[in-house]
């Protein structure tokens, strides 16, 4: 096994491990914090996909983690006040099962990145970060504009969905089942990264006339990649809105956006987790910093500034070395 | 729907597309010139206004306070310049997005260590605070007028510098190829400096301009930055007179779809839905403006494919 | 003309005021190898461009098999048969040796829409793959990283993933470039057998080679196809020896 490997079990032994400890120490908050790692973890690695292999720097993916976060607070404050999303030209009741409320949070949020993607990825370069921030932001703008779901002021639950056979409202339960999850998208995309598709899409990041060149369209690879990207961050967005029973349109917002881009960056692009340590060690940075110093921004940018300059490959290239071409 | 409104709508959608402009002019020809995409231009923005806000506290006068926020964020400009952003120059996008953005994070950090989180508030001049009343009758803010034909003569300042003077001749043959400009013999690496403490200064200028129509707080910077991203995308990235257009387009569009459109969905809908609609719709206006242009054209309006 | 593959009809292609391209037309047969020869700046690799539409034309037509190639963009071309390799070498530069060839043959079967089957462990493609690279002497060196690879071994590459993707016609921009005596003769030799599976479109500077490999040659000087015929009819074309090849050049 490579020195990455290792790594990466570490790492999952040890986002576990915590929790789990916290459990037995009954320290429940310790609990929801390693629970919004595991979110935030989910969320870059949806834009690891689009960001590392496929090269597309996206600055909106917070709408898609807000779009997410909506799709949950939407059915469910429908549910909780038993009234109809909409009763023509059909009923649409709200709900409370989590796995509903999954299913729509990620047709919605990819299909909200097919529209952004169609448009945005007919170019490339600046441009197209420039392009996905503008998007991101024009659904921040309505989301506060929009008066039927709290504007700027945003929706809470009262409680957490429903999920058969979890009692939700224990964190530990909680924190397992964003865990599962975010293990089942992680095989995936190790899948992923090693089928066709990874291929190709790898390709197109290294050299797009290469891919032309053996007739296949890196706009349609791209495509794709940004709406199975969208749609996972738009899943990670779902379970945020319900830790917390609370979106608004801060989920929404270009910061947010800069934050999924600096798990992956801390941790390193491309790498399979990447997002995981990079997230971790944002919350961890949170929690101690920000204990320290209500200004810990100014840490956390530094920090971020020395990585960018000085660190490329993040904390696993950092301790793993270079990326291997895997076959 | 009197005239009289829809004109003064209309001068308010000019006074912000000419802060627009302010903004993305630094940003445009960053990216034109050196190819750096700036995520902290909403910085220099925000510094601009800081330092004008804390000058006039201290002094009173309005001149000096404008003067002050050239002074600091062409400072401020010029000092990331040299530490840090000429590093980025032949970095990726991913990177100089990156390293940009950590300098939000430590400048907002920054400005609230210094002043705080509350709102300052910088006064209209006396002698602009009043209403002038133009021809036909129309009553509008002295201010705001001063900002659009201040915003008209920077420019007209701006293409005269692109297209009149030796400097000009530099930016745009960097914009065409920075070997080329090596090899003239111009000093590129002052060349960089200028062109990027001379975007910063402008912006700085548009954060204290604004700053005493609005308030003066963290943050104020970014909701430009990226509205200055629309611009310089329907205009075409370098262009100046892209930027020119895309500015006004943007402003003017902006202002009066939020004008507009709730007394449009009035006609046919019950007032309280046509007005959340409508604004709803309206502040979805320019996005949609900027995904038209890109599908007619992906270079923007007067940029080079 | 039965047996014409690829049929070029007056294309042009202006960059501002300089016209790379003025009016070129001319074809390729099959089992032919044909080559196109010029100075410097003639236009010779925009027209590969212009043929496998990585540029557009101005004006002019492309035809692959009598099927109007016009509208198809650079993708389309190479699946419909256009395998080309670059002046430059165009490879995916992190990816192994192996996984370049294997994205060639993926290209060829049409489709990477497919998620979760490694793809390094399909044995269709790899023994696709492994027999292009085996074929230009690349069986070797599957496992190494592209970037690593000599200069060399990068046009030998190109040439393999091009052979992935069994076209109906290879384009080869200067495949022999910089590449010494003796990979130059290798690649001769490679050459030579290819044109048994598809005719070949090649640009060369090394006459040497040109006379040797080519049925037909074309000259294009200042993007105007000045002279084709075989290279008997070439040799002796006293014009062709003033404007392009030089009076003094031994032939
Ligand atoms: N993308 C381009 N933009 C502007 N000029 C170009 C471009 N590509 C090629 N040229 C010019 O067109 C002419 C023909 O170039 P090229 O086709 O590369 O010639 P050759 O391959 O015969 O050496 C040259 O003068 C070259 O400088
Ligand atoms: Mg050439």
């Amino acid at each position: 096994m490579s020195r990455e490997t290792y790594l990466n079990i570490a790492t999952l032994a040890v986002l576990a491990g915590v929790p789990l400890w916290a459990w037995m120490a009954d320290e429940p908050f310790t609990i929801t914090l390693a629970t919004r790692a595991v979110i935030f973890a989910l969320a870059g690695v949806g834009l690891n996909l689009a960001l590392g292999l496929g090269g597309l720097v996206s600055l909106g993916h917070a709408a898609f983690f807000g779009i997410g976060g909506y799709a949950m607070g939407i059915l469910a404050s429908h549910a909780q006040s038993y009234t109809p999303l909409i009763e023509v030209p059909f009923v649409i009741e709200g709900t409370k099962s989590m796995i509903v409320i999954w299913l729509v949070a990620i047709l919605a949020s990819a299909l909200a990145a097919l529209a952004i993607g169609v448009l945005s990825l007919r170019t490339s370069g600046v441009y197209f970060i420039m392009i996905t921030l503008a998007f991101g932001q024009m659904i921040y703008y309505f989301a506060i504009s929009w008066p039927a779901y709290g504007g700027e002021d945003g929706l809470s639950i009262y409680l957490r969905n429903d999920f058969p056979g979890v009692n939700t409202l224990m964190p530990m339960q909680f924190f397992g089942l964003c865990f599962a999850i975010l293990c089942l998208v992680l095989v995936g995309m190790n899948l992923l990264q090693k089928s066709a598709f990874g291929l190709a899409l790898s390709a197109a990041r290294q050299n797009e006339t290469r891919v032309l060149s053996v007739g296949m369209e890196p706009y349609k690879l791209r495509l794709v990649a940004f709406v199975i990207s969208g749609a996972i961050t738009g899943l990670a967005g779902a379970l945020f809105a319900d830790l917390n029973r609370f979106v608004s349109p801060t989920m929404l917002s270009w910061q947010m956006s800069g934050e999924i881009m600096i798990f992956i960056i801390i941790g390193g692009v491309g790498r399979l987790f990447g997002p995981v340590i990079g997230a971790m060690i944002f919350i961890l940075l949170e929690h101690v910093l920000g204990g320290l110093s209500e200004f810990w921004h100014v840490y956390l940018g530094a920090l971020l500034l020395g990585i960018v300059l000085f660190a490329k490959g993040g904390v696993i290239g950092a301790l793993a070395g270079r990326e291997k071409a895997h076959d | 729907m009197t005239p009289l409104l829809f004109i003064e709508q209309l001068l308010n959608g000019l006074q912000f597309g000419v802060m627009l402009f302010l903004m993305s002019a630094g940003l445009t020809l960053v990216f034109g010139v050196m190819g750096l995409i700036n995520l902290a231009h909403g910085s220099l923005y925000m510094i601009g206004a800081f330092a004008a806000a804390a000058v006039a506290a201290a002094t009173g006068s309005f001149i000096l306070a404008l003067m002050a926020s050239l002074a600091a964020a062409a400072l401020a400009g010029a000092l990331i310049e040299l530490t840090i952003i000429r590093r980025l120059y032949d970095r990726d996008h991913l990177d100089q997005v990156l390293a940009t953005f950590a300098l939000i994070l430590i400048f907002s950090e920054g400005t609230r260590w210094l002043f705080g989180s509350f709102p300052l508030f910088l006064d209209v001049p006396a002698a602009l605070a009043g209403p002038v009343t133009l021809p036909g009758g129309i009553e509008y803010p002295t201010y705001r007028l001063t900002i659009i034909v201040i915003g008209f003569l920077v420019a007209a300042g701006m293409f005269a510098l692109i297209n009149r003077t030796r400097i000009g001749i530099r930016i745009r043959a960097g914009e065409a190829d920075r070997e080329m400009i090596a090899a003239l013999g111009v000093d590129i690496a002052k060349l960089y400096t200028f062109v990027f403490a001379l975007g910063a200064a402008l912006a700085g200028f548009a954060g204290a301009l604004v700053g005493a129509i609005q308030s003066v707080q963290v943050g104020m910077g970014e909701p430009v930055l990226i509205l200055a991203f629309v611009v310089i995308v329907i205009g075409g990235i370098g262009s100046i007179k892209g930027a020119f257009v895309g500015a006004l387009l943007v402003g003017l569009t902006d202002t009066m779809g939020r004008f507009l459109l709730p007394q449009v969905f009035a006609l046919f809908m019950e007032p309280s839905a046509a007005v959340s609609i409508g604004s709803a719709l309206a502040s979805m206006l320019i996005y949609i403006l900027m995904a038209g242009v890109l599908v007619m054209r992906p270079r923007g309006l007067y940029g080079v494919s | 003309m039965t047996d014409t593959v690829l049929r070029v009809e007056n294309l042009f292609k202006s960059f501002g005021a300089l016209r790379a391209t003025n009016d070129v037309s001319l074809d390729l047969r099959a089992g032919e190898i044909h080559a196109l020869i010029g100075p410097n700046g003639a236009g010779k690799s925009t027209l590969i461009q212009q043929i496998t539409g990585h540029l557009a034309s101005d004006s002019g037509r492309v035809f692959l098999m009598e099927e109007d190639l016009a509208g198809i963009g650079p993708a389309g071309r190479a699946r419909r048969g256009l395998g080309r390799t670059f002046q430059i070498s165009s490879l995916a530069m992190e990816h192994t040796v192996l996984q370049n060839a294997v994205l060639g043959a993926l290209g060829r079967r049409g489709h990477a829409m497919s998620f979760f089957k490694p793809v390094m462990k399909d044995v269709a493609l790899l023994e696709a793959a492994h027999s292009a690279l085996d074929q230009v002497g690349l069986a070797q060196h599957g496992a190494v990283r592209t970037a690593d690879l000599s200069h060399g071994q990068r046009r030998q590459l190109e040439v393999a993933v091009a052979l992935t993707l069994r076209p109906k016609v290879f384009l080869m921009d200067e495949p022999m470039a910089g590449l010494g005596l003796e990979g130059a003769q290798q690649m001769i030799g490679l050459l030579t057998e290819l044109r048994n599976s598809a005719p070949i479109l090649l640009i060369e500077h090394d006459m040497d080679a040109v006379f040797a490999l080519a049925d037909r040659i074309s000259v294009l000087v200042y993007g105007e196809v000045i002279a084709t015929g075989t290279p008997d009819e070439i040799r002796v074309n006293p014009e062709i020896r003033r404007a392009y090849l030089g009076d003094d050049v031994p032939l």
